[in-house]
């Protein structure tokens, strides 16, 4: 075996067939994406579709510009940023919820890493994707970089921003290639490399959304954000959204692979996620209270989210749309009953995660620029393109994710590895 | 020796197609020049002449008339002021469409760089309840009175400070200006500026030729592009040159003042000892250059 002079309880140092090992890992890893049942290439080709449908508005925006959104100089910031800001909370929810599964035991830890890892890898993609879309010159992104552009670090939160995400990509795909790589070579994976670096991403985890909510905190202009309950806010939702997915995707895993997770496991994830949304009902009560209670001009905002000002009540839809699908989940989530049943469990799941997508979507955004600074309203809804947009980014991302768990799975629990390699070469 | 040539033609051919590629797209040397072009704050005199020179004869070509384009910097001892008389104000709007000619703001897709709010007397200084759409055959209206808004060029800007890229600054003269091609257009400054002062060029900007104000500054009223972000820069291609901005000369009832704010003998200092002034959300402390005061 060619490996066999090198330690075995470590992984990381080179192999000399690397390089040919690497094309055949690659070549094996595309056979597998591309095999499946019928279900998974009807999944594909909905994705595909969505791909391509949504590409081409997004070709229209490149062409013609921003003009396309429904964004104007008064709503300046709308739905891409607003996607940007959800996904950044589900890519940190992701890594999070390694706390409860180390500190319960729970038995597949090293899966749920590997699993959460690579849905924070994806989104953090995603995340960088709906800044590409929303800036205005895509092409000038290196004039943000240190050295070769004019970084305004440590000034702009945005490059702040820019860098703790850069940083939590590099981390989450450098410990989720190097586990699942250990485990394609059947080495032990070496874990005085490993334990610090998922140590260190579960701070980064919550740095990534703080740093977000302080993009629009750090401004005194937008009342609206200006309120330090922000960051806690958002770090609470996240923690409903976030684990949504995985709730989900643990069950799917645990009916089609070899994938173990005691129900015992997915009604704690539940439990978890009743006390983040009730952290977060508590926050939002806290922060409503003040803003009605006090009844200052800066009441106008919340006002324009919950009831329009005047004729322009586009946007009551979408928030209450939010608050009812989200009381919905947390009163499922809250009866024993109903969180230990698997159905009402995983409407549940849906609905708090359709509720946080649109609260960060629209209504976290939106009221921040109406009325805006002059006192003009501007009623925003997001346009065709801009939802055509959002919808090839997120069907990419999807795209990528199934592949990367595909191949996980197959390496995790179908004796994907070296030897399976060698002996079909 | 073989692998050698191999490597070398392999390279020869990847420019040939990296070129040809950029030719299929429409590109030129002149805009890979200008896509490679560094902030303008960190260019030499030399490369800032250059460029204003590719410029000038750039919207030669375009236009078929003859441009100057000044990168004339701050003169030393000037730190520029505004004050606007509130009692004098008719809300005509005047200073909005000479500002848009002399700026070369585009028509269409609209742009307007000064914003005349119409607010009820009763309120006094009330944004939630202002208008900038009014429209009617006559101002003043009655009950009315009228604050036009465009950048306060504070001496503490929020959008300077969250840029991203360091595209905007603060000159030394006190001019918040944009450099159009450092701009990436994320519009972070646009959700930090209190005073709605920064407009961004959502489609392709469109200026007709026989309109377009020759007279140009680098940092001011040259062109715009595509998805950047512009803003008033006190007509920097003017009051550099020692002329009053062009809102200042078109204001019918003189209630604009403009003036070196270090000179003790300017009106602005004038304004600002002999009468009360306030500027716009000065809870904020974003410290305004731009002062409101009533003359009367």
């Amino acid at each position: 075996m060619a490996f066999s002079a090198l330690d075995k309880n470590d992984c990381s140092k080179p192999d000399k067939k690397f390089d040919m090992n690497f094309f055949r890992f690659l070549k094996g890893s595309i056979k597998i994406i591309l095999k499946g049942n019928k279900a998974y290439y009807i999944w594909l080709a909905f994705l595909l579709l969505l791909v391509l449908w949504g590409g081409y508005g997004y070709f229209g925006q490149l062409r013609f510009g921003l003009i396309k959104s429904h964004m104007r100089d008064s709503v300046s910031w709308a739905f891409y940023i607003g996607n940007f800001t959800f996904l950044v909370g589900v890519a940190a929810a992701a890594i999070m919820l390694v706390i409860p599964a180390y500190v319960y035991n729970w038995k597949p830890i090293k899966e749920i890493v590997i699993f959460g890892e690579l849905l924070a890898v994806c989104a953090v993609i995603m995340c960088i994707s709906f800044i590409v879309v929303d800036i205005g010159n895509p092409l000038r992104f290196w004039h943000m970089l240190p050295i070769v552009g004019t970084m305004n670090f440590p000034s702009s939160m945005l490059s702040w921003d820019f860098f703790v995400l850069m940083t939590y990509l590099l981390l989450n795909s450098v410990v989720v290639t190097y586990l699942l790589y250990c485990v394609f070579y059947k080495k032990e994976y070496n874990k005085k490399f490993v334990l610090p670096l998922v140590l260190f991403s579960i701070p980064l985890a919550v740095g990534i959304h703080t740093v977000t909510a302080f993009l629009y905190n750090a401004l005194p202009a937008r009342v609206f954000w200006n309120s330090a309950l922000l960051a806690p806010r958002f770090l609470a939702s996240a923690f409903c959204s976030g684990p949504a997915i995985l709730l989900i995707l643990f069950q799917i895993l645990r009916k089609t692979t070899k994938f173990e997770i005691k129900d015992e496991a997915i009604w704690r994830i539940a439990e978890l996620m009743v006390y983040a949304m009730f952290i977060y009902l508590f926050f939002t009560l806290a922060e409503l209270f003040k803003e009605f209670y006090s009844g200052t001009e800066h009441i106008l905002y919340w006002k324009y989210l919950l009831f329009g000002i005047g004729e322009n009540r586009e946007i009551v839809v979408y928030s209450w749309a939010s608050i009812i699908m989200g009381f919905i989940a947390f009163m499922l989530f809250l009866i024993p009953k109903t969180r230990k049943n698997f159905v009402t469990l995983n409407i549940g799941a849906v609905f708090i995660y359709a509720s946080v997508y649109v609260e960060k979507g629209i209504a976290l955004i939106i009221p921040g620029f109406t009325p805006d600074v002059l006192g003009q309203i501007y009623v925003y809804t997001p346009s065709l393109t801009e939802i055509r947009t959002a919808v090839m980014i997120f069907s990419l991302g999807f795209l990528l994710f199934t592949f990367l768990s595909k191949i996980a799975i197959a390496i995790i629990f179908d004796h994907y590895n070296i030897d399976s390699l060698r002996g079909k070469s | 020796m073989k692998k050698e040539k191999s490597r070398r033609s392999f390279l020869k051919n990847i420019s040939v197609v990296t070129f040809s590629a950029i030719a299929a797209t429409g590109c030129n040397m002149a805009s890979i020049d200008e896509f490679l072009q560094q902030n303008f704050r960190i260019l030499s005199k030399k490369e800032k002449n250059n460029i204003v020179k590719s410029l000038e004869a750039k919207y030669k070509e375009k236009y078929g008339k003859e441009f100057h384009v000044s990168d004339k910097p701050a003169i030393e001892g000037t730190q520029f002021g505004y004050a606007l008389d509130l009692s004098r104000c008719v809300g005509c709007r005047r200073c909005v469409y000479a500002c848009i000619k002399e700026n070369n703001q585009s028509r269409d897709p609209q742009i307007h760089w000064i914003q005349v709010l119409q607010m009820e007397k009763e309120r006094g200084i009330d944004f939630a309840h202002a208008d900038v759409h009014y429209n009617p055959e006559k101002v003043p209206e009655k009950g009315h009175f009228y604050i036009p808004v465009a950048c306060q060029q504070c001496r503490n800007p929020q959008c300077i400070t969250v840029c991203p890229v360091k595209a905007t600054w603060q000159e030394p003269d006190g001019i918040v200006v944009v450099d159009y091609n450092w701009c990436i257009g994320c519009r972070y400054c646009m959700a930090a500026c209190p005073y709605g002062a920064r407009h961004f060029n959502w489609g392709e900007p469109n200026v007709p030729g026989e309109e377009i104000n020759t007279e140009m500054h680098y940092l001011g009223n040259r062109p715009r592009m595509k998805g950047v972000v512009e803003k008033c820069t006190f007509c920097i291609q003017r009051v550099r040159e020692g002329k009053y901005p062009s809102c200042v000369e078109i204001c019918p009832v003189g209630a604009r003042k403009f003036g070196n704010l270090l000179d003790p003998e300017s009106e602005i200092r004038y304004i600002l000892e002999n009468k009360r002034v306030l500027v716009l959300k000065e809870e904020l402390n974003t410290q305004p250059k731009f002062y409101y005061f009533f003359g009367v």
